[in-house]
């Protein structure tokens, strides 16, 4: 069941953000971006296999079985992820404004479509 | 550990040093800035030439990062072909930052930091052994990137650097998908340890990590401008200010040295690699080579015909990849090391003959429009003295740089295409993939001519309305650096090239370089 919910979850969040991503203003290519980010995070964090009430961190003086723990890599990796995407999201809207006072439109070529 | 061997992580921490430093100093202190940049990159420059030395006497050596063993901590690796790379990265980011004390580092306060940025990622990207590491390299390079992608500013820049970033955004997070299924599938991310797991795997796995492949593969072929992901190639680089695309000409071949690399060590010598190996991408390299002559035969303004360019250069390192005999690996090796600079003085020389013209008479942005206000006051303080002549200099330069791109003798450009040719025809029977390439190589080489001998004609010959570009001695000392080094290679093509095969042979045999690193 739970496999279930995060697959659909990732699945409308990819499937959104692709969505936006090929519209023409310059806003909605950037919460596509960010949807898509969101998404990837998730399937990230779902690469290490969904647990429940699994700890990741390994205390040093007790011996435990790995297999009861869950695996902690992906959680660093989804970190450096949600940081590095944060970042440029940010950038990206810095450059969104800059081309938004250049050109006067929104539009993602600078110009709008001739009807 | 003696000093020696810290070698390996050197062309990594010396630039983020020297980059955290200048972003410290007020905006005022040009000076210094440059200064501090200019002997870091010097010293980057010996440390590359120490690393290419040292490369030859040992097959690869690994550095591990705060000494972990190596599947579960973070190494680099430096072997031949990583090493030659990082050599010419330190180059270029030479021959760009002194071109850049001219006039471009007044455009914005952060330039030197930036430029050392992005040596940190090109440099980490060739170096690291790890496939997180090397995502985590590409976004530092393409942070620094954006931010010389739109150094200048001016409404066509932002334009661009807005397509050029979303696209690179969108191939990140595809490098991501990638990378995340490959993890899921067999547990690793250390690319000697991921070359043994996958044939281990159970079938299930196998066909998700061979997915995970793929989409990496996507990712690494947007950013090394494979038609048709490669649209927002050319009009990046010739928005982008002269210095910066002078670096971006070593941006793309970070695409195509992650695909080499990865295609080359998850694949055996008897079963093709997901990634490479397979006729498809031979096929798509060379639509590339195809796309990128078009480009050219196409272009009006000579930047943008430096852009395709870096598609020609691009294409033809992809379909010779993906062909995919050693030798021939060793021959476009040496065709990557030489039309990269060759490309990159092109993007120098092309501000320089630009200048002359009447601002934005039909450029789309160029230096004189993004300088704008600080024009007026730039010129009295710009450094150097303007040489005499200028106009025959920068015509004699443009014209070597044609004969590198088209690969006419007696330049480097021959040599590389020379010996491809040779390794495309020395197999027996030929095949029909490489029959196609031997064409598109010639062709394209013809192209080049035919395109560049246009604009040369348009801008050297038939000058209406410009002046004489004041071109200063600080400005074309890296153009005729950076060609004089193409002519030295001409000389020197024996030696690199045996370099290079033995590289070549090296990646195309890759236990060797699993059991380096695995290795206790």
């Amino acid at each position: 069941m739970n496999e279930l919910v995060i697959a659909l979850a990732i699945g409308v969040l990819a499937g959104s953000g692709v969505w936006l991503l090929l519209r023409p203003r310059t806003f909605q290519v950037a919460v596509g971006l960010s949807l898509l980010a969101y998404a990837v995070n998730l399937f990230i964090f779902t690469m290490g296999r969904l647990r429940v009430g699994a700890a990741p961190v390994v205390e040093a003086a007790v011996q435990v079985d790995p297999a009861s723990l869950a695996d902690p890599l992906p959680q660093a990796l989804v970190l450096t992820a949600i940081v590095i995407s944060f970042a440029t999201t940010a950038l990206l809207l810095v450059v969104l404004l800059a081309a938004r006072g250049f050109s006067g439109t929104d539009h993602v070529d600078g110009a709008e479509d001739e009807p | 550990m003696s000093l020696a061997d810290h070698a390996v992580v050197l062309p990594i921490v010396l630039p983020l040093a020297a980059g955290a430093a200048t972003l410290m100093l007020d905006e005022d202190r040009v000076v210094l800035r440059a200064s501090m940049s200019l002997a870091c990159t010097l010293l980057l420059l010996l440390v590359a030439v120490g690393l290419v030395r040292l490369a030859d006497e040992s097959f690869a050596t690994v550095y591990r990062l705060g000494n972990w063993p190596a599947p579960f901590g973070i190494v680099l690796v430096l072997d031949r072909v990583a090493a030659i790379l990082v050599l010419l990265t330190a180059v270029l980011g030479m021959a760009a930052l002194v071109f850049a004390l001219a006039r471009w580092q007044r455009a914005g306060p952060r330039f030197h930091g930036l430029v050392q940025f992005l040596l940190v990622g090109v440099n980490g990207a060739f170096l690291t052994g790890d496939l997180f590491n090397l995502f985590v390299f590409f976004e530092v390079l393409l942070a620094a990137s954006y931010g010389l992608a739109l150094h200048g500013s001016g409404e066509g820049r932002v334009r661009a650097s807005l397509h050029y970033i979303v696209v690179n955004l969108a191939a990140s997070l595809l490098f991501l998908v990638g990378v995340s299924l490959i993890y899921g599938a067999t547990g690793t991310l250390n690319m000697a340890d991921l070359a043994l797991r996958w044939r281990e795997a159970a079938p299930i796995d196998r066909a998700l990590f061979e997915v995970g492949v793929s989409v990496l593969g996507v990712a690494f072929l947007v950013k090394a401008g494979m038609w048709p992901l490669c649209f927002w190639l050319p009009g990046t680089y010739a928005a982008a200010s002269a210095p910066a695309a002078a670096l971006f000409a070593v941006l793309s071949k970070v695409g195509v040295y992650a695909v080499l690399r990865t295609g080359l060590l998850f694949g055996t010598e008897a079963e093709a690699a997901p990634s490479t190996g397979t006729p498809w991408l031979a096929y798509a390299g060379m639509a590339t080579i195809a796309f990128g002559a078009l480009g050219v035969l196409a272009s009006r303004e000579p930047a943008r015909l430096a852009g395709y360019s870096v598609l020609v250069s691009s294409g033809t390192m992809l379909a010779a990849i993906a062909i995919g005999s050693t030798p021939l690996t060793g021959a476009a090796l040496y065709y990557l090391v030489v039309s990269t600079l060759g490309l990159s003085a092109l993007f120098l020389l092309v501000e320089l003959v630009d200048r002359g013209r009447r601002p934005g008479a039909d450029v789309i942005a160029v230096t004189a429009e993004a300088f704008g206000t600080a024009d007026g006051e730039g010129e009295e303080i710009e450094a150097g003295t303007a040489i005499p002549a200028a106009t025959a200099l920068l015509g004699l330069s443009f014209g070597a740089c044609a004969v590198m791109l088209a690969g006419l003798p007696p330049l480097a450009g021959f040599v590389g295409k020379f010996a491809m040719l040779d390794a495309l025809l020395e197999v027996e029977p030929v095949p029909l993939a490489s029959w196609a390439m031997v064409a598109l190589l010639v062709l394209s080489g013809f192209a080049t001519v035919v395109g560049m001998a246009r604009v040369g004609v348009r801008r050297f010959w038939a000058t209406q309305g410009g002046s004489v570009p004041r071109v200063r001695v600080i400005e074309f000392a890296p153009i005729v650096v950076l060609l004089a080094l193409c002519a030295a290679l001409t000389v020197g093509a024996g030696p690199l090239i045996g370099y290079l095969d033995d590289g070549a042979r090296a990646l195309h045999a890759p236990g060797g370089y699993v059991d380096r690193v695995l290795a206790p």
